[in-house]
């Protein structure tokens, strides 16, 4: 069609082949300085000693490389504690958010292939979930798990965080889009058992909704900071958002000994592994979420 | 006793004789061994708290005489509870500006993004979207040393101009900074929303409005707009909850803007000082139930709201 009326490719304003606006580029860069500004600042001051951090104004770089010495000085800080949360922090994610991942994916497809009894009944409890506040259970949930002896180990935790009800959500509208029931009849009538076909066949077709699953999960445990703040009182169970928070209010109060130049580091090096997932694995996530959209 | 004994074996006869009419498949139970796992999970962390935060509401602690049932006393309390209010005002004013800034910003940089007039769109799609892996303990230190006096930016653009005017962590300006602090958070979120719901509009859809010499501003009414409806109301609804919910960045800002934030400024804040300060916790699990059913009925209204105007 197009290439049979090339004067409709060539108008101007072509709603499907519009003109690129350099002022609307323009704008948008005004949104990207808003996003990016306070991370270089981050950057920039992370890379200053302390003193320089109230010699050298703002965003102009110190007079000294200092960020490597910060980040071993945020490692060598009492004893290493920081190393300790770091590990507590991964743990935490390759627990919590991969045990997140594997439920919400499990549950999903089978709620999205079988006509199970109670599955309207589930289905609407889990999605009433999405609506509760997560902040209206952490009272109760720490005062049951108290009860149980759970707090102030890693399992205070990691059990809360295996839960995603938009992770199970996801993983149904991904399900009923990309793994066709003939398929599944197909194995069934080579003698495969459900649970091999689900790990065989469904788990291949469903990779990049899981990916997606897997990153919002991560992204939840790793930020993770009001659960943590109230099921953990030992600072060595402390994930790096806890332990963060800690070290910045020791710079006010009676005793105060201010550490801002950690404290720096320290966000610096809690943020870039995560932003680095965000960016490697981009394609799946966008094209993940397009997928939830559909529905939604 | 005798019906106890004999109405299960007349089901079953009934069954059978149903059976032996009209052929019925058996119970499909398979996907529980799916669905199971989640589900014992679920009534753990959702299911036992909630029902355990409905039960401790309906007690109180006494010094004399130990835990007593009070039946809805506590829910009275709270209705009439000044400092319960004063909080859940202020994130209510929060939630009426916030929330509508945040989300119109989101709204107008995914249409940029989806517009084809941008270059390099991919990279603004990314970048604005970033903040929201950063962890929020992490944004709130941030943009709190940011905002204040000592190394701060708001402290340099006040030497450049020679005033005192930018005061971030003055008490009239912090509610404002903590939403500055949320929207730079979740607007790239929210804007990947909108954009995932502009990506469904179909091409051919375009290349019609094209060809029935529709403007561009017709497009965006026609086309666009009620292609975002409904991620707008999912948005909204989320928003809702969040801004209800806002703990994370007056909590942690609250050491650097000293004496600003008191310790019942959001419900939440309040709820969570009740127990862990005051060891108020069947006060404390009724202030959640009712942010929670506040939230809910808000959250239920607008998703209402939002489907009736789809229909129109």
């Amino acid at each position: 069609m197009r290439t049979i009326n090339p004067k409709v490719h060539r108008r101007p304003h072509s709603i499907t082949h519009p003109r690129k606006s350099i002022a609307l580029t323009l704008i948008m860069i005004l949104f990207l300085a808003y996003a990016l500004v306070p991370l270089l600042w981050l950057v920039i001051n992370a890379n200053k000693t302390q003193t320089e951090l109230f010699t050298v104004s703002g965003l102009a770089p110190g007079g000294s490389f200092a960020l490597f010495d910060n980040i071993v000085a945020t490692f060598t800080y009492r004893d290493g504690i920081f190393g300790r949360w770091l590990g507590n922090t991964l743990l935490y994610v390759v627990a919590g958010a991969g045990g997140a991942t594997f439920l919400a994916t499990l549950a999903g497809y089978g709620l999205a292939k079988y006509a199970m009894p109670g599955r309207r009944a589930y289905f609407a409890v889990v999605l009433g979930a999405i609506a509760v506040p997560g902040t209206a259970l952490a009272v109760p949930t720490f005062l049951l798990f108290s009860r149980l002896g759970l707090t102030d180990t890693p399992w205070a935790i990691i059990i809360p965080s295996l839960i995603s009800p938009f992770g199970l959500y996801l993983i149904w509208v991904y399900t009923l889009e990309s793994v066709p029931k003939e398929l599944l009849e197909a194995a069934r009538i080579d003698g495969a058992s459900e649970m091999r076909i689900f790990f065989t066949i469904a788990i291949r077709l469903l990779a990049p909704g899981i990916v997606t699953v897997a990153l919002f999960a991560i992204v939840a445990t790793w930020n993770n900071y009001f659960l943590p703040l109230i099921m953990l009182r030992d600072p060595d169970w402390y994930p790096l958002t806890v332990g963060l928070n800690q070290w910045s209010a020791q710079a006010s109060g009676v005793g105060a000994e201010p550490i801002y130049h950690l404290v720096l580091a320290g966000s610096v090096i809690t943020i870039v592994p995560i932003i680095a997932v965000f960016i490697l694995l981009q394609r799946f996530w966008q094209s993940g979420l397009s997928t939830g959209s559909v529905k939604g | 006793m005798t019906t106890v004994l004999t109405e299960p074996a007349v089901g079953v006869d009934r069954a059978r004789a149903a059976r032996g009419r009209r052929p019925r498949p058996p119970r499909d139970w398979r996907g529980w061994q799916f669905a199971g796992p989640f589900a014992v999970v679920f009534v753990l962390v959702f299911i036992a708290p909630l029902a355990y935060a409905l039960w401790l509401s309906l007690f109180q602690t006494r010094m004399i005489g130990g835990t007593v049932f009070v039946g809805f006393d506590n829910y009275a309390t709270a209705l009439g509870d000044a400092q319960f209010w004063d909080g859940f005002s202020r994130v209510f004013v929060f939630l009426l500006v916030q929330v509508p800034i945040m989300l119109l910003l989101a709204l107008v940089a995914a249409l940029a993004i989806d517009s084809a007039r941008l270059y390099a769109s991919g990279l603004f799609r990314l970048v604005i979207f970033l903040p929201y892996a950063v962890p929020a303990v992490v944004a709130v230190l941030m943009w709190g040393f940011i905002y204040g006096d000592n190394f701060g930016l708001a402290a340099d653009l006040n030497d450049l101009f020679g005033t005192d005017v930018i005061r971030p962590f003055a008490p009239e300006w912090i509610l404002g900074s903590i939403g500055n602090i949320v929207t730079w958070e979740f607007v790239g979120y929210n804007m990947l929303i909108f954009y995932s719901a502009l990506k469904t509009v179909p091409y051919e859809l375009y290349e019609a409005a094209e060809i029935d010499g529709a403007s561009g501003f017709q497009v965006l009414k026609a086309v666009k707009l009620p292609a975002v409806r409904g991620a707008v109301v999912i948005a909204t609804i989320f928003s809702i909850i969040g801004s209800f919910q806002l703990f994370n960045e007056p909590n942690v800002i609250a050491p650097l803007a000293a004496n600003v934030i008191t310790s019942d400024y959001t419900p939440n804040m309040y709820a969570y000082n009740l127990s862990f300060a005051g060891q108020q916790y069947n006060y404390a699990a009724t202030i959640a139930i009712i942010m929670g059913l506040i939230t809910a009925v808000i959250a239920y209204a607008v998703q209402l709201r939002g489907t009736r105007r789809e229909d129109r």
